[in-house]
């Protein structure tokens, strides 16, 4: 016989307010199954808890329902509450009466009524809970850093510091993501590669960490705790173990005009080639698509030059498996392609280029050793136009975000050049100037007061080519004219947008992505390291456009996330899993198809002479994350899942 | 007519996506029609037809789905599932004589309070224009007063 407690919380005003809360009892007290039923005006403290295990204890009650606010603010306070008084915790359950009726409601008659059949259904659902026990699953103690930039050395380090194993994995041929590709950096004016070079040795001289360059992330099973990662070793063509990086084959190397993408196409490199001088490690990769080996079957220049023979052109991709317990993902960025603005003239002027470009010109290690020279003719530029917002708060042709960065590095732009060209001119076409941070907005003053740059508020509708300089029609709206410029060079400030591949790797990870394909946080304000799937942490700009301060302080957010879920040998699931009844299975496997977690494993049913009786479904309680799709497909309705059963949902239904 | 029909609404919602969304509707006090019911699942992937055919049977007039968007489930693709059913299930229900505009599919996301108020007004509003929901009830007086020949 079941012996209901329903307790009817005012929350203070919030639900009192507008609901009749001592209706709501009297009403609950008539309900069949109801033994206790009494109202408190906040029974999520201390004393309202203590009333409610009084409440269990005095009545021996079979289930609790709390009619208060919704479950995902106080249902793990009061299933505390009731597991202290001795109840199983699974068998107290919240009518939602606050945020989807108190709050959301006018009338009070109406929400009134809406509350008690709210109650009434709960009631009807707990009167068929069961006991259930929480899931233990182990947690294997090593993360996997996506990506190796900036925010993944930085998450990499952190949890290697704490004494735990890190597998780095980096997709180009160096870690250093973007920020090796930086010239100085705002607001200190710091040289990028002199901080983030110590980095990266750290990073790959750690004991801890295992950096795995070259490499991508094929695929990821399991869950928090228990991932099973497969990482693909690209062919470098190059053995890590005998190369010593002497750069010998470099130099030798005849096909040397390659656009450098680590140069975004203003250097060259050769076919055999590390991304930068600095590179970590410093093991040539060899680039199949250009090598006249590969395309020819002649050359090996680079192998007959290499005194260690570390060069194997037989060399293949190799698959390694890790057991992972948490990811962090940091794969950074793209900047958006600007030929999409062909009133700017990107891609058909060559000395239109974007602030990417403009790095490696100002990047003492660049083509030009940091001199700021047109693209065109070599020449020094006198007169420099910096557009900003090409791409970002764009709705037509770009993104509608605001990319977070440009304002500042422009700014930043336009202070390297007046320090490398003292009688050059710059001008900055601008929306706004965002330049909140700390020693921002300074920054961007002291680039307007000391290195004289000018500010135009307004856009830019047309860059052309005349007399060998390129005109920029803009508009001044705080002089309200219209403004030509003659330039010698433009930058483009553009857009920050996720990774071409961002949203078929979220599918492969299993995340999720907003509609640009920026990785999705559990919550955008109190979860923001997490993602919305267990155990794995996002980090730098792979979540939304970030700065060097803002990437790093995230990954050492998610490398704290992930050390904390390493601080416990064992992790307790809620155990919403599905079960299945194996004698009314017939074993048509739609439930294997349905489930996204491959949880479900084809038992072998036999009798006692060993012989093949029948072959069922089962459930691993481990890898089964209790989403119920499996139940919905089952056609003789033999799973089950506990906390939603059939039964449950329906009694649900007819309480309303 | 006096007083305009209120219609009873059930609504099977996802707790990741619509349900949290419900809630940010009442977190930032957004003000909506008191005639839906919202029971919680873990995912789309969950509600069986049966339940909507239940809460059709026990005189609700109309039901809602709603779940995560596309590409966005927790459980990967559990809203997959729910969508592929209910391309199937809205056939069952012509077939059987249940109006298909019974039954409402919606997308609505933690994030989209505001989206979930105006969905709840707008549903509501569509099925106090369609009346009450007495097919299902005649259907079974009809049925019980054959088996009584």
């Amino acid at each position: 016989m079941a012996k209901i407690g329903v307790f009817v919380c005012h929350c203070g005003e919030n639900i009192a307010g507008k609901i009749d809360c001592k209706q709501l009892t009297a009403a609950m007290e008539q309900h069949p199954g109801v033994a206790v039923a009494f109202d408190y005006k906040y029974f999520c403290a201390d004393p309202g808890q203590e009333s409610v295990k009084k409440a269990i204890r005095d009545n021996n009650l079979t289930g609790v329902v709390m009619a208060a606010c919704s479950p995902r603010m106080h249902e793990a306070t009061f299933r505390k509450a009731c597991a202290e008084a001795g109840l199983n915790p699974y068998l107290c359950e919240i009518a939602n009466i606050r945020e989807q009726c108190s709050w959301v409601h006018t009338d009070g008659e109406q929400a009134t009524q809406k509350a008690v059949e709210i109650t009434r259904s709960m009631v009807e659902k707990v009167k068929l809970n069961n006991n259930l026990q929480p899931i233990e699953v182990p947690v294997t103690r090593k993360a996997l850093v996506i990506g190796g930039g900036i925010a993944g050395i930085q998450a990499a380090l952190d949890i290697a510091n704490a004494g735990r194993e890190v597998v780095l994995v980096e997709r180009e041929a160096s870690l250093g993501g973007h920020m090796s590709q930086l010239s100085e950096t705002f607001p200190t004016l710091d040289c990028s590669q002199c901080i983030m070079t110590p980095r990266m040795v750290e990073a790959a001289q750690h004991p801890k960490i295992k950096v795995l360059t070259y490499a991508e992330v094929e695929s990821v099973d399991g869950y928090i705790g228990n991932f099973k990662v497969k990482v693909r070793m690209k062919s470098r063509f190059v053995d890590m173990h005998t190369c010593t990086g002497c750069g010998d084959c470099i130099i030798k190397c005849p096909i040397k005009k390659i656009p450098s993408e680590f140069d975004c196409a203003i250097g060259k490199r050769t076919a055999i080639y590390t991304p930068f001088a600095q590179a970590v490690p410093n093991t040539p990769v060899i680039d199949k698509a250009n090598c006249t080996y590969f395309k020819t079957g002649k050359c090996k220049i680079c192998a007959k030059i290499c005194e260690l023979n570390a060069i194997n052109f037989d060399m293949q991709d190799e698959i390694i498996d890790f057991e992972i317990g948490a990811i962090v993902v940091a794969t950074g960025f793209q900047v958006q392609d600007n030929s999409v603005y062909g009133e700017y003239g990107y891609g058909k002027y060559k000395d239109v280029i974007n602030g990417l470009q403009f790095e490696r010109f100002a990047s003492a290690s660049g083509p030009t050793a940091g001199k700021i020279l047109r693209p065109s003719d070599g020449k020094e530029p006198e007169t420099v136009v910096f557009i900003q917002c090409a791409g970002s708060r764009d709705a037509a042709k770009g993104v509608r975000y605001c990319s977070k960065i440009c304002c500042m590095y422009t700014a930043k732009h336009a202070m390297l050049y007046a320090h490398k060209v003292h009688t050059g001119k710059a001008h900055i076409f601008y929306m706004d100037i965002r330049a909140a941070g700390k020693g921002y907005d300074e920054f961007t003053r002291r680039g307007i007061e000391e290195d004289e740059t000018s500010y135009l508020r307004g856009r830019v509708s047309k860059v052309w080519e005349e007399n060998g300089k390129l005109m920029v029609r803009g508009v001044d709206t705080l002089l309200g004219k219209p403004v030509v410029i003659a330039a010698d060079m433009v930058v483009l400030a553009t857009a920050m947008v996720p990774q071409p591949d961002a949203k078929d790797f979220a599918k492969v990870i299993g995340i999720g992505y907003d509609e640009y394909g920026f990785y999705n946080e559990a919550h955008l304000k109190l979860r923001p390291v997490e993602s919305s799937t267990a155990g794995i942490f996002l980090a730098g700009a792979c979540q939304s456009p970030k700065d060097i301060p803002d990437s790093v302080s995230q990954a050492s957010a998610a490398a704290s996330k992930v050390l904390a879920l390493f601080s416990k040998e064992k992790l307790e699931r809620e155990p919403v899993v599905a079960t299945n009844n194996e004698a009314t299975c017939a074993g048509c496997w739609g439930c294997v198809l349905a489930c996204p977690y491959n949880a479900i494993d084809r038992k072998d049913i036999v009798d006692r002479s060993g012989k093949l009786i029948k072959r069922v479904a089962s459930v691993n309680p481990g890898l089964c994350q209790g989403c119920g799709t499996c139940v919905t497909f089952c056609r003789s309705h033999s799973l089950d899942l506990a906390g939603f059963t059939e039964k449950q949902i329906f009694a649900e239904v007819m309480g309303l | 007519m006096s007083e305009p029909f209120e219609p009873k609404i059930v609504a099977f919602v996802c707790t990741y996506c619509t349900y949290a969304g419900a809630d940010l509707a009442g977190t930032s006090r957004l003000k909506y029609a008191p005639n839906v019911r919202i029971i919680r699942l873990p995912c789309t992937g969950r509600i069986s037809p049966m339940f909507i055919l239940k809460a059709l049977q026990k005189g609700a007039d109309g039901v809602l789905v709603s779940g995560c968007h596309p590409g966005d489930c927790h459980f990967n693709h559990g809203n997959y599932h729910a969508r592929r059913r209910w391309t199937v299930f809205r056939s069952l229900l012509e077939f059987t004589g249940i109006p298909q505009d019974r039954v409402k599919f919606s997308w609505i996301s933690a994030a989209e309070g505001s989206k979930f108020a105006e969905l709840i007004n707008s549903v509501t509003e569509d099925f106090r224009k369609l009346g009450p929901f007495d097919q299902y009830k005649k259907l079974i007086k009809e049925t019980e007063t054959a088996a009584t020949f």
